[in-house]
């Protein structure tokens, strides 16, 4: 699973760190460290936290089992959604 | 007949984009997003496909993860053809082709630029070269800084206390290592947050038991005769003993490959209207070039229309998506990039961010938490406006704070906030360097009023 986290977006809810604690954390009393290549076996928790961060700062390419080569996108994070320009 | 090119654009045009990283990408996607349907060529010079940056001076050094593992997460599918590992070498304006360095052309209708910057070397090419020397930009400088690091290196000097600096050196020490920062300037970060600010990291590289040495420049690296690095010399005339050095001295913009090309791209980037489409060197607007991300230098409408380069991650995504919106639509429908500056950096494990333009402040007020208690929320004032805001591990305000400057509120601030310490009343001066004299790498830089300005307004330099 490839990842990314919009730290502009980020506000250290750490939603994320407390529901995968493999692939995020948190470092100090704000700042997010992440592994943006998660194993697979992370991806049940990586979807998890994906959809609890309430700013929808995580996207993730991959979620799906079985994904091929070029995989099915899976978009997390509405990255869609007119920005707010942060 | 716009209409109808647009259209036929959109349906089969042929779209090339130079720079596959992270404003190349998003610029793909938005593309395919908005309903392009033509060719879409991505050309890169790096072997690799996009990755992320930031985690190279973060995660990655840290240990969290792989240097070879920091690849963009897709959006979607792109049905794009990649051309990897091969430099643009020209371009061809009237004929519309990029012309590769292996001999190459590629046919254009229009052309995304998104080379982004590269890390500025160490001046001296013997002593660049030595073992041990090392520059962060990329995903192959991360692994080979990593393996340094980890093979067994006893003592680290950084050269520059700009965000990657500091960054390297927060990540060192958290691996155990000896770690001594020179920089030119009175205090790390200063160029991108003023001398207040600069004073609270420096304490922070301080507590952790950073080495710091200001005001002094690097004279010379020194190798054995293995040609591997052994110290380095200092203005001060003292030599710091060091097997691993880390040169952090800003970026240059990857134009060169223009040169003679025509359009407006210099050492300062390349000029764009608010459409991101690139002026070429006489000021004139081209129609079917555009540029996006790092390299780029576009006027911002909440900052005095001024050129602002922004080296940022969240510009290179808003940036490119609004030019991948522009190439395809009709006139009508173009939006300005209007992006509100914002970073973001982390560094002895404080959270460190920023939105709007602080080294247009000239004043600062401290409007909640204090700086003896590293936690705190520090507005920046410009003629009588909030301009800029800067948090440390107080990232929630920053909303706010992002409305007060587009909102162009009232500097200084009388705002009835619940953390207001006495020291945040008055403003102070924001404490700048002056422009002229050369400081690590800022990641914002405005520079002149228009295209064809050459002339330096505002430039806090680099080495
Ligand atoms: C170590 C590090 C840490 C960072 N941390 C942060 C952070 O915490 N917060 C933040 O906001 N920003 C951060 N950044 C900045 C952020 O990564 C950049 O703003 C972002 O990468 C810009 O993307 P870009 O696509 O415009 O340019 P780039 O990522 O520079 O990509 C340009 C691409 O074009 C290629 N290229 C250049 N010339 C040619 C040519 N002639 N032909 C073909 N290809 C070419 C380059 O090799 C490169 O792959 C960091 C950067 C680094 C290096
Ligand atoms: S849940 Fe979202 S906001 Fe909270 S730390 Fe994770 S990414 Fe940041």
């Amino acid at each position: 699973m490839r990842i990314v986290v919009d730290l502009n977006k980020c506000q250290g809810y750490a939603q994320c760190a407390f529901l995968a604690p493999d692939v995020f954390t948190m470092h100090g009393e704000e700042a997010l460290l992440y592994d943006p290549r998660a194993a697979d076996e992370h991806r049940d928790a990586v979807a998890r936290a994906a959809a609890a961060c309430p700013v929808q700062a995580i996207t993730v390419e991959g979620l799906h089992q079985g994904a091929p080569a070029e995989p099915e996108q899976v978009l997390t994070g509405a990255p869609w959604e007119p920005r707010d320009g942060r | 007949m716009a209409a109808d090119y647009v259209d036929w654009l959109r349906r089969e045009g042929r779209i090339v984009i130079v720079g596959a990283s992270l404003a190349g990408l998003r610029a793909a996607e938005t593309l395919r997003e908005e309903g392009f349907t033509g060719s879409l060529t991505l050309i890169g010079d790096e072997p690799y496909e996009p990755y992320d940056r930031p985690p190279l001076s973060k995660s990655v050094l840290l240990g969290k993860a792989s240097p070879e593992h920091t690849e963009l997460p897709r959006r979607r599918e792109l049905d794009a053809e990649w051309r990897l590992g091969v430099p643009a070498a020209g371009l061809d304006l009237t004929g519309k082709r990029v012309l590769l360095a292996d001999g190459e052309e590629v046919d254009y209708d229009r052309l995304l630029i998104a080379t982004g910057v590269r890390a500025r070397p160490w001046p001296v090419p013997e002593e660049a070269e030595l073992d041990g020397v090392f520059v962060l930009r990329t995903r192959d400088d991360a692994t080979a800084l990593t393996e340094k690091l980890r093979a067994g290196a006893r003592r680290v000097v950084v050269i520059g206390a700009g965000f990657a600096g500091s960054e390297v050196a927060s990540a060192c020490r958290e691996m155990g290592l000896e770690v001594t920062v020179a920089e030119r300037a009175g205090a790390p970060l200063v160029g991108a947050l003023g001398g207040v600010i600069g004073a609270v990291a420096a304490e922070l590289h301080l507590e952790n038991g950073v080495d710091l040495r200001t005001r002094v420049t690097v004279t010379a690296l020194e190798g054995d005769a293995m040609g591997r690095v052994r110290a380095v010399h200092l203005s001060d005339e003292s030599v710091v003993e060091a097997d691993v050095v880390v040169v952090s001295l800003g970026s240059m913009r990857n134009t060169e490959w223009l040169s003679g090309s025509g359009l407006g791209a210099g050492p300062r980037g390349i000029a764009s209207d608010a459409g991101c489409r690139a002026f070429d060197f006489r000021g004139i607007v081209t129609d079917d070039v555009f540029v996006a991300g790092d390299v780029a230098r576009s006027p911002h409408a909440l900052f005095g229309y001024q050129f602002l380069s922004l080296e940022h991650w969240g510009n290179a995504v808003a940036q490119a998506e609004t030019a991948a919106h522009n190439m395809i639509c009709p006139a009508s429908d173009r939006r300005p990039h209007m992006w509100m500056p914002a970073f973001w950096s982390s560094q002895f494990g404080v959270n460190i961010k920023s939105v709007g333009v602080p080294p247009m402040g000239d004043e600062l007020m401290i409007i909640q938490g204090s700086t003896a208690e590293r936690r705190f929320v520090g507005v920046y004032g410009f003629k009588g406006r909030v301009v800029a805001a800067v948090t440390f591990d107080n990232a929630r305000w920053l909303e706010y704070c992002q409305r007060q400057i587009e909102q162009g509120a009232p500097f200084p601030v009388e705002y009835p906030t619940v953390d207001r310490r006495p020291e945040g009343r008055q403003p102070v001066a924001a404490d700048f360097p002056d422009p002229s004299l050369p400081t690590h790498g800022p990641t914002v830089t405005l520079s002149g009023y228009s295209p064809a300005d050459r002339r330096l307004v505002f430039t806090p330099g680099h080495h």
